[in-house]
């Protein structure tokens, strides 16, 4: 192991294309993708566009997760346990307070999907305990560490699409400074009213599967899911004699400072947070053999981070987005692409960015779109956000 | 090893008349109300009038806020801006909320939706300073405010930032605020002091100058903590600082049953030390706790105790160590310890 990095040694996610990482996988390189109309959602756009919705009920997700039936929960935090409980089965952890173990995890719908339900109702006699004590986004972070038993260190990052790149990045800087042991990362969003009538207010949803990178790109189509990953310092993995999956070498958080929703055309906050991850893994930018672009479809992301890259690399990696595969699961999305990374990097693929057809004139380059067996040993993985906010975390093999 | 994180301004818009107010002290209202909104300045003079139109009360006050933290510590461009709100953008994400129900998703305009996501304070003020920087947003109840503490502490450790912005932001919103105060009124031991609002910023620096007001000492944050766990983590807590005694404690009693957890403290060990509260006169919203650190700040700089906040009136001859302490309901605890920076 090089010094320096930050081992992760388990994960887990529950995306529109699988509820488990097997699940996931199999899905990724049999290239099916998790899009359909929402049965859970009840909005008036439910015809007109496609989603990437996990098809368990709350209901069948509280019994896999054997929770107590009797209390109140936001689909954010059962999406969230589920992911989490399996990032540290995965890892392989029997004593979760054996070492200092954090909890970081990101939302940006939290418990709004409950507030939507119950916000207009009549919330005389403690009924507004329905929706008022789960609706701050730390609510779901809080029960997710009341199932895996962590007590002290707990966060929660809310930068809308890069929230959970953010929270995977805190935790490796936590590790790195030695301030914990071990630290679960990742994100949970579910789909919401709330955000499927804020994106398409926007006009940015798309009626169609969604095709980054493609001159006819029509825009997003959201989803929903949770990831997380288990870093531990390299204490643990020696004593432990632990399995490491790969490494965190590289992260870096820069802003656009150019609009609240859109990217400036060049991509400046994506240029200066992809640069300073490679500074930080220190590596040659030519190191970088794959890249999981953030590619939400929109007409604005994929030009202003098509220019980033070009801006930085001589030769432009394979690159592809996955959000074709689970669409664009907001402030988890970061994570649930962490995992993917981290599954490209130990089975030396590249996952294909499905339904592209024509390169963007603009940008002249063309994403990866078949299965590809390449030899990786650093995967860059874009996130970026409302707000300007982005960010860029590099994965590297444990060699 | 943590290098030494200075305080070196600070800057407050809250129910009280604190923004840009000296004589606060003498200025101090306890309310009897259940609410009590932000005593907000005159805009005009400090955002440009196109934009106040368009922005939610809790944007025009981080963004005032934060621009008087800068001018206080002279500094033009901070290495980061990171903000903590419990809440976020109630005001926006209540009004997309009430249309999307009420106009059954029809006709909707995406303005409050674009500033409902949590880090749009954060990112309006690196969009009004045009500041590339590491930009972050902590939205964990409670704690959300001493998380960007932690955050720009670790910064500042890694070499990575030398002066950073730090704020903890929330508004009141409209129908969630009345349904809350249902719920507190609901329960036997529910929250008597105020709901209220606030902007607290800070510029946390490397770098000891003329204006440094304290050293931010420690910072710690626990999910959760049981009634009989609580004196033994305090003074762990202390211990790795090596301090034996400090000045003054301040703790968050806002009048629920959970202030049991404060009454522990009080009544042991820091039974002789002065006690202050401030969500009498602050209101308790979930980034409080920043009001309480800036109080904090005033008690070193003015080496003084309003009698509104002062509990037990025992003498003191001077306030160079101060301990805060804040829960919300059992859960979401935070440590914080500043010392002057004389």
């Amino acid at each position: 192991m090089r010094k320096n990095f930050v081992s992760i040694t388990g994960m887990g996610i529950i995306s529109s294309i699988g509820n488990n990482l097997e699940e996931n996988f199999s899905a990724l390189i049999n290239k099916k993708a998790g899009l359909s109309q929402t049965s859970h959602i009840n909005t008036i756009h439910k015809n007109k566009i496609k989603v990437g919705e996990i098809k368990y009920t709350n209901n069948e997700l509280i019994d896999l997760l054997g929770f107590d039936k009797s209390e109140n929960y936001s689909r954010t935090e059962l999406l969230g346990s589920i992911a989490a409980i399996e990032a540290i089965k995965n890892s392989g952890i029997k004593s979760i307070n054996k070492y200092k173990t954090g909890l970081i995890s990101a939302t940006s719908v939290g418990g709004m999907v409950n507030t939507e339900k119950y916000y207009m109702s009549n919330n005389s006699g403690g009924k507004s305990k329905n929706y008022v004590k789960s609706h701050h986004a730390g609510k779901s972070t809080e029960r997710i560490a009341d199932s895996l038993n962590i007590t002290d260190y707990i966060s929660t990052i809310s930068t809308a699409c890069s929230s959970a790149a953010n929270a995977i990045m805190l935790g490796a800087r936590l590790i790195k400074s030695k301030k914990l042991d071990r630290v679960i990362v990742g994100g949970t969003d579910s789909l919401a009213k709330f955000t499927i009538n804020g994106f398409n207010t926007l006009m940015l949803l798309s009626e169609k599967e969604c095709m980054p990178f493609d001159a006819n790109r029509t825009g997003l189509n959201l989803g929903e899911g949770s990831a997380f990953i288990v870093l531990e310092s390299e204490e643990i993995i020696n004593k432990e004699k632990k399995r490491v999956l790969a490494n965190i070498s590289g992260y870096a958080n820069a802003n656009d400072a150019f609009h609240q929703t859109g990217s400036s055309d060049k991509g400046d906050g994506a240029y200066l947070a992809i640069k300073k991850a490679i500074k930080i893994a220190d590596i040659k930018k030519d190191d970088i053999d794959y890249i999981n672009m953030h590619g939400t479809a929109t007409t604005n992301n994929d030009l202003s981070e098509g220019e980033a890259i070009k801006r930085i690399f001589n030769s432009i990696p394979p690159f592809s987005s996955t959000k074709p595969y689970t669409g664009h699961t907001l402030a988890a999305a970061g994570a649930i692409e962490a995992v993917f990374s981290i599954l490209a990097l130990n089975n030396n693929i590249i996952f294909p960015n499905l339904n592209f057809k024509n390169k963007m004139p603009e940008l002249n380059l063309s994403p990866v779109t078949e299965i590809t067996y390449k030899n990786l040993k650093n995967v860059l993985s874009n996130s970026f956000g409302f707000g300007g906010n982005c960010t860029a975390l590099i994965f590297s093999k444990n060699e | 090893m943590n290098k030494i994180c200075y305080i070196n301004s600070a800057s407050s818009i809250s129910s009280q008349n604190t923004f840009k107010n000296k004589n606060f002290f003498k200025e101090i209202v306890v309310s009897n109300e259940r609410t009590t909104p932000a005593l907000e300045p005159n805009y005009s003079e400090i955002i440009s009038k196109i934009s106040i139109r368009r922005m939610s009360k809790i944007t025009k006050m981080g963004i005032a806020t934060a621009q008087s933290a800068l001018k206080k510590a002279n500094i033009i461009m901070p290495d980061a801006i990171i903000t903590g709100t419990g809440m976020g953008c109630l005001e926006n994400s209540e009004k997309f909320l009430k249309s999307i129900i009420e106009n059954k998703e029809e006709f909707l305009s995406p303005t409050a939706f674009i500033q409902s996501t949590h880090n749009t304070v954060g990112a309006q003020i690196a969009l009004n300073l045009k500041c590339n920087n590491y930009n972050m947003t902590f939205v964990h109840g409670s704690i959300s405010f001493e998380l960007a503490l932690i955050d720009s502490q670790l910064l500042i450790s890694e070499n990575q930032a030398n002066n950073i912005l730090v704020g903890g932001i929330d508004e009141l919103g409209k129908k969630i605020v009345d349904d809350t105060l249902k719920l507190e009124n609901h329960y036997k031991n529910g929250i008597k002091a105020p709901l209220s609002e606030g902007s607290h910023f800070f510029i946390i620096s490397s770098i000891k100058t003329s204006n440094s007001l304290a050293i931010l000492k420690g910072i710690e944050i626990y999910h959760k903590i049981f009634e009989n766990e609580i004196l033994n983590k305090i003074n762990l807590f202390l211990k790795k600082f090596n301090i034996s005694e400090i000045d003054v404690i301040i703790l968050g009693f806002n009048g629920d049953i959970w202030d049991k957890y404060y009454k522990i403290l009080t009544d042991n060990l820091f039974k002789n030390t002065p006690q202050v509260q401030y969500k009498n006169i602050s209101g308790e919203f979930s980034t409080s706790s920043s009001f309480g650190l800036w109080l904090g700040l005033e008690l070193i700089k003015k080496q003084n105790i309003p009698k509104e906040v002062y509990l037990n009136n025992i003498k003191y001859n001077k306030i160079n160590t101060v301990l805060l302490v804040n829960q919300f309901k059992g859960t979401q605890f935070s440590f914080i310890l500043i010392e002057s920076a004389l």
